[in-house]
């Protein structure tokens, strides 16, 4: 699978990459510019919260990669706390599987720039997922 | 980038949102976006967009990117704080609680609408709703805080 493969055109278009781990997990990264600008040198909400939600499917396709399933999943919903001001450079996130089930998922997404103790933002998904 | 703001635009009198739509449209994620002003009452707000290919979450069905969905809540729920409060003032979001009805499809416009339903001197609460162009036939609820951040941005 190639990097491009599992970003849709939306994260594409933000120009977000698969950027190695953190963690095990898979590290999505997303430079700053114009497109992603709120208020005049800051980092709008939407994107980071847009980061966030690619960063979360990048986990639940990683997770089930590793368990050999081949379930779908759909999202359900977000819930995205935002801590700290997204400065002009480049932001990533990951994604935590808490846990998958049968029938629903739950992740958290953690985005930050310099210092993944130091969150811009974290979110919070519930997935359905759809098996045969 | 202009480095000018939304408190810039002058407004004689009330807080304008369709003047401000029109300000942010111009630049930053709002003109990646494409959102426009669609109409607004006294303590509302609502925008809409146009599906586009690079917009698209999903590439096998060519829905929109639910986070398309978030960006346009956040926009229209924000514009919301200041028109129910008259005056534009410096405010970040706290938290954004959305929950995805159904998609949103292919070639459909998209629209937000956002609502300030109390606001007091620190704290806006809104909610929201997306859809494609009848409010009674929602694909997305919103529910989240604006937090005020001073006369000076951090």
């Amino acid at each position: 699978m190639t990097e491009r493969a599992i970003l849709p055109p939306y994260a594409l278009a933000l120009e977000m990459v698969l950027d190695g781990e953190y963690e095990g997990r898979p590290r999505i990264a997303m430079p700053f510019a114009n497109k992603v600008q709120g208020r005049p040198g800051f980092l709008h909400g939407g994107a980071i919260s847009g980061l966030l939600e690619i960063a979360a499917v990048a986990a639940i396709q990683a997770e089930l990669r590793k368990r050999g399933d081949e379930a779908s999943f759909k999202q359900v919903n977000v819930t995205v706390d935002f801590m700290r001001s997204g400065l002009p450079q480049v932001s990533y996130a990951a994604g935590e599987v808490i846990r998958m089930g049968r029938t629903m998922a739950n992740v958290e997404a953690r985005a930050w720039q310099d210092d993944p103790a130091k969150p811009v933002a974290i979110a919070n998904m519930h997935y359905l997922m759809k098996r045969g | 980038m202009t480095g000018k703001t939304i408190a810039d635009i002058p407004m004689n009198g009330r807080f304008d949102p369709r003047l401000a739509t029109q300000f942010m449209a111009g630049a930053g994620h709002n003109g990646f976006l494409g959102s426009r002003y669609a109409d607004h009452g006294d303590d509302w707000v609502e925008l809409t967009l146009d599906w586009r290919e690079d917009l698209v979450g999903d590439p096998s069905s060519d829905v929109l990117a639910s986070s398309v969905v978030i960006s346009l809540l956040d926009i229209a729920c924000s514009l919301s704080i200041w028109t129910k409060l008259g005056e534009f003032r410096p405010q970040v979001t706290m938290d954004l609680r959305l929950d995805y009805l159904r998609p949103s499809p292919r070639g459909e416009p998209l629209f937000g609408r956002g609502i300030c339903y109390h606001l007091t001197h620190s704290v806006g609460f809104v909610r929201g709703i997306a859809h494609n162009g009848d409010p009674d036939h929602p694909l997305a609820h919103a529910i989240g805080t604006f937090i005020r951040v001073g006369d000076r941005l951090p």
